[in-house]
């Protein structure tokens, strides 16, 4: 992937990533038409880092990822994340673009598991770079774009995630009895300035399913919905959600089924 | 309001408590955390136990059966508890202060809120989902606005009590609220409820003023 990102574009970012620290001078609306640039998108240089990692041989088996198979066949990655989540029968289960990374960190390069999820997100508060992990999902999720969400339904496994990934998305739990649905199932909700988006809308959950991963201008890395999903919990005041648990990837799911039909349009750009 | 959402919910239970019925996916969604969640250094995992309230309220999407929603409330008011000497009107400069705060009970081994910072307890997160100071633009819209509360309604000993019980256990009067049960939960303390509803009840809280 070659993109050149423009003096025009650097211009915006630059404005982009002090609006947060500037928010009197500069409009709600005028700082989400910034995001909305696509040209000023540091995601794209998160994607071709995880292309370069992606193509790298590495790991205790020293091999790439090239022959990772994300539901379209090994090697197959045109289109593969817009066919996300999906049943995979060497694994048996529903996995969604992080999981299934794993499993092939795991399966070709000979990568723990264990050690891996040990740290699968970058930590903002240190200005750290994206993870491994990150990168790769950005780059192979960029594969997709322009492409209609379309993850498959015809597995016994793929309905049942929908359908309890939907019944968790109803579960209150912890100090704050909040679940999914405290935010996330009306139209025209916010949480102080930050709207939230209605998964029972069908263009307000496309408009979100879209654009993930994304690059996140308040963090200063690309994000991935693992991410999204391990955040919400953490406000919530959960336990810390495992990556590519059965309940992230069933709600993933939920979410993803909810969005059918949108047009990725990826990266992101997002507070 | 309160009888209107009771008749919608008990309609809706009649429309819809047949599929609820069929499809009661507690058991795979209790499996789902059970596998999805691992104890370990700074988790807290009594965090993911359901009590009977918030099971009942996932089981239905928040539209229990209004036979379940009474003997709901009933449950969740008797949990109410009052500060020492019963002065429900605290102190409402640090209700404000409270109201602000959205800090502390995040834990996880990925970005816990320190404890150090936590000096005058942790944040009542009001603005999230509340107006209150009207000089305070970024306010959440999740729940009413409550922008001039004690001036449309006053400061009678009913209406103070009244905000103590809300702020305190919100489902002791409205089943499957979306607001935390602020008090029960322990996220505030007796006193500390009492100090929000001083800055919401009192004549002098920036919030009743124009």
């Amino acid at each position: 992937m070659k993109r050149n990102l423009t003096v025009k574009g650097m211009a915006a970012l630059a404005l982009a990533l002090a609006a947060p620290v500037a928010m009197g001078e500069v409009s709600v609306e005028e700082y989400r038409a910034m995001l909305a640039d696509k040209d000023a998108n540091p995601g794209f240089l998160v994607i071709d880092q995880g292309e370069v990692l992606y193509k790298t041989k590495r790991g205790p088996k020293n091999a790439s990822l090239e022959k990772c198979d994300f539901g379209l066949g090994p090697g197959k990655l045109k289109g593969a994340y817009a066919q996300l989540p999906r049943y995979f029968k060497d694994t048996k289960r529903v996995q969604d673009i992080e999981s299934r990374l794993l499993t092939c960190t795991v399966t070709l390069q000979g990568f723990d598991e264990a050690e891996i999820k040990k740290k699968t997100f970058a930590d903002q508060r240190y200005n750290e770079t994206n993870t491994d992990i990150e990168m790769l999902a950005a780059y192979v999720a960029y594969q997709s774009n322009g492409m209609r969400i379309n993850p498959p339904l015809k597995h016994p496994a793929e309905k049942e995630a929908r359908k309890v990934g939907e019944a968790y998305f109803w579960n209150r739990h912890g100090p704050m009895d909040f679940s999914c649905a405290t935010c996330h199932a009306e139209d025209g909700k916010r949480v102080r300035l930050q709207n939230l988006v209605n998964v029972y809308n069908k263009k307000d959950i496309q408009a979100t399913m879209s654009t993930w991963p994304t690059y996140r201008v308040s963090h200063g890395v690309a994000r991935n919905m693992q991410h999204r999903m391990w955040d919400c919990h953490w406000q919530m005041r959960t336990p810390d959600i495992e990556f590519g648990s059965p309940a992230t990837t069933a709600l993933i799911s939920f979410l993803t089924h909810q969005a059918k039909g949108g047009t990725y349009d990826l990266p992101g750009m997002k507070r | 309001m309160k009888n209107r959402t009771l008749i919608l919910s008990a309609l809706l239970a009649g429309a819809f408590g047949t599929v609820h019925a069929a499809e009661d996916l507690s058991a795979k969604v209790e499996k789902l955390v059970a596998s999805s969640f691992k104890p370990g250094e700074g988790q807290d995992m009594s965090r993911l136990v359901q009590d009977e309230t918030q099971k009942l309220c996932s089981k239905y999407r928040n539209n229990p059966p209004a036979k379940d929603a009474d003997a709901l409330n009933k449950r969740e008011r008797a949990t109410i508890k009052y500060p020492d000497g019963n002065k429900l009107m605290g102190d409402w400069k640090n209700g404000e202060k409270l109201a602000k705060g959205g800090f502390g009970m995040r834990i996880g081994a990925i970005e816990p809120d320190p404890t150090a910072k936590q000096k005058g307890g942790n944040g009542g997160n009001c603005y999230a989902c509340h107006a209150l100071d009207p000089k305070e633009v970024a306010a959440g819209n999740i729940g009413p606005s409550l922008t001039g509360y004690g001036a449309l309604r006053g400061a009678s000993d009913d209406i103070v009590t009244y905000t103590y019980d809300k702020l305190y256990n919100a489902q002791a009067t409205v089943a499957c609220s979306s607001m935390p049960r602020m008090g029960h939960n322990g996220i505030l303390t007796p006193q500390q409820v009492a100090d929000i509803t001083a800055y919401l009840v009192s004549p002098e809280s920036p919030l009743n003023q124009k």
